[in-house]
């Protein structure tokens, strides 16, 4: 099936529903149907084999998207916060890309050799241009995505027709919105959560409204002025509307749902945001670009009654991704392959009609049964709630011993002096690998590194206390808030090191 | 046995369908009592909606049978999805709380 069929379906439906709405732009779906259909004609006539992005999004990713799959083309959003250099190194990767940019960004990409078309004259040109459409065959790809690269080169995932419309047809009813519903868009168009809203709201037929530059403030704005009733956004974005909220406490009476993923949301801010909003429905969903979105969602209900909970393992659910959704088997395995029973931490292994694991120039990784090995640590409870502990990449080896940073770094973040922290590896000529924790201060104060270690100590084994302690003003992450770790690692030596050896 | 992912219309309503899951039994699948057909082929005129079967094939809806195969509606219609003279039955779905 063709993520085409779902903008299709979406007009036969309603064809004068505002479908998106993006700064002074409004679209309904009869008209982002007819741009996509003109747009594909604009791709058609420069001969490109794909179409890549590079621009802060908003309306123009609803419609590259559909006009790519139109044009029988896949569609790859670059970040655009990447640099000249970097950004010609994926655009290379594509197959003889039309590059469309957001103005903001024409210098840094420059003149990099590929043909290259500005958003404006883009749009401009669909006017006049010979409308067209094809019907790719559902195994072509659809979106090609680059992953962050945050422990080695970026791959580009690729997404097919078939993949993407069995996430949405699995996950999301068609229609199954209010006529007044509306979300809120702002997770970055290269991001698959960015691709999978452009999808999911279309089919749902919830108006997408765009935030294409995030600030707390805004955000807060278009909820009220755009009677916003579902809103994702990820960790970084939350602890920002929080904060401002905390601040200068404004009621956001329409929203009912805030969904946040994208990377690992500490517990403290999530105490935080269900006692400043008692009437939203929290959700935290968990996927990855390779499975082409959610795979796994903890509701609203999951939250409300982990919170309240007297019991220890309902309470700690506030702290799992929640349940696998229809159609995505979830198993644990052990280093050699074993499934593990719930409560034994291992590599989780995902499979569904949704899942991809296939990267350009390397093939599929799914093993014969079709599973996909995600590379995130995680454990499954008694009754399927899944926790992820963090990648296995970034485990450490200390002395012969694995230690996963995300069990430290839960323990120190509840600690009323730190606001953030992130643990990492250092070498280490002796272990092999030391622990270093990596602590954002809270506000005004200044922790006393020992004192961190024994709170550590009180709480887990000895061999999980921190080696060193180190004090930075910020974390480095991606946009996503994923934790830059060896941005950090590289960075030990210049930092203030207070020794705790 | 016709493939996942084939589009089909029917001959005597508005009714057009997508292929989720195939099965043997879609091979005598109808709309409004008339064998449905590939979405490019020309309606064969003369036939006319079987007022046994108008009950309506509902927009979005995905429809199953016993033997695992799923459709998808991509265009409302009046006529009533079958198997033969066995009506197919609306797939009900859990809700999930909008997550992108």
């Amino acid at each position: 099936m063709s993520i085409s069929l779902l903008l299709e379906m979406a007009v036969s439906a309603d064809p004068d529903r505002v479908a998106v709405v993006s700064e002074t732009t409004r679209y309904t779906t009869a008209e982002l149907n007819a741009l996509a259909d003109a747009s594909a004609g604009v791709i058609e006539e420069s001969g490109a084999g794909s179409v890549a992005y590079v621009g802060m999004g908003g309306d123009m990713l609803p419609l590259l998207l559909f006009s790519a799959a139109r044009s029988g083309r896949p569609f790859a959003p670059l970040n655009y916060r990447l640099s000249g250099q970097a950004l010609r190194e994926l655009i290379e990767r594509l197959p003889q890309p039309l590059v469309v940019v957001d103005k903001e960004y024409s210098d840094i990409v420059g003149d990099m050799g590929a043909a290259a078309i500005d958003s404006d004259t883009f749009c401009a040109r669909a006017q006049t241009a010979a409308p067209t459409v094809q019907w790719p065959d559902p195994d072509d790809v659809a979106v090609v995505l680059f992953t962050s690269g945050t422990t080695s080169k970026p791959k580009a995932v690729e997404l097919t027709h078939n993949k993407l419309t069995s996430y949405v047809t699995q996950t999301v009813e068609f229609g199954s919105a209010d006529p007044s519903d509306a979300a809120l868009i702002c997770v970055p168009p290269y991001h698959i959560a960015g691709v999978g809203a452009a999808l999911s709201n279309l089919y749902a037929g919830r108006k997408a409204v765009y935030l294409r530059r995030f600030s707390a403030s805004e955000w807060i704005r278009l909820v009220n002025t755009e009677a916003v009733t579902t809103a994702t956004v990820v960790p970084t974005m939350l602890e920002r509307i929080v904060s401002e909220l905390e601040a200068r406490p404004t009621p956001l009476t329409t929203l009912r749902n805030l969904a946040y993923g994208g990377s690992k949301v500490a517990l403290p801010l999530v105490r935080r945001a269900l006692d400043l909003l008692p009437e939203v429905g929290f959700v935290n969903a968990y996927g990855l670009t390779e499975t082409s979105s959610t795979v796994a969602v903890l509701t609203p209900e999951d939250h409300r009654t982990a919170y309240a909970s007297s019991e220890e393992a309902v309470r700690k659910r506030l702290g799992s991704v929640g349940r696998a959704v229809p159609g995505i088997e979830a198993v644990i395995r052990d280093d050699e392959g074993r499934v593990l029973e719930a409560g034994q931490p291992g590599e989780l292994y995902v499979r569904g009609e949704q899942v991809s694991g296939k990267y350009t120039g390397i093939g599929s990784v799914l093993d014969a049964e079709g599973w996909f090995p995600t590379r995130d640590l995680a454990v499954l409870d008694e009754d399927g709630y899944l926790f992820i502990v963090g990648r296995s990449d970034d485990t450490i080896i200390r002395g012969g011993e694995n230690i996963a940073p995300a069990e430290i770094e839960d323990v120190l973040v509840e600690h009323p002096d730190v606001r953030d922290v992130a643990v990492v590896g250092a070498p280490d000529p002796e272990w092999g690998q030391i622990i270093v924790a990596c602590v954002v201060p809270a506000a005004g104060a200044s922790p006393n590194p020992e004192a961190l270690r024994e709170y550590v100590g009180q709480q887990l084994r000895g061999s999980r206390t921190p080696d060193r302690i180190v004090f930075r003003s910020e974390l480095p992450t991606t946009p996503t808030g994923k934790v830059l770790r060896r941005e950090l690692v590289n960075d030990l030596p210049t930092v203030n090191a207070e020794g705790a050896q | 046995m016709i493939k996942s992912g084939s589009r089909l219309k029917s001959q005597v309503c508005d009714t057009q369908v997508i292929v989720v899951k195939t099965a043997d039994s879609l091979d005598d699948l109808r709309a409004g009592g008339a064998p449905m057909v590939p979405l490019d082929d020309t309606a064969s005129s003369g036939a006319a909606l079987d007022p046994a079967f108008s009950g309506g094939a509902v927009m979005g809806k995905r429809y199953v049978d016993d033997a695992g195969a799923e459709v998808l509606v991509t265009k409302a219609g009046a006529g009533t999805l079958s198997i033969g003279t066995v009506p197919l039955s609306i797939k009900e779905a859990k809700p999930l709380p909008a997550s992108d």
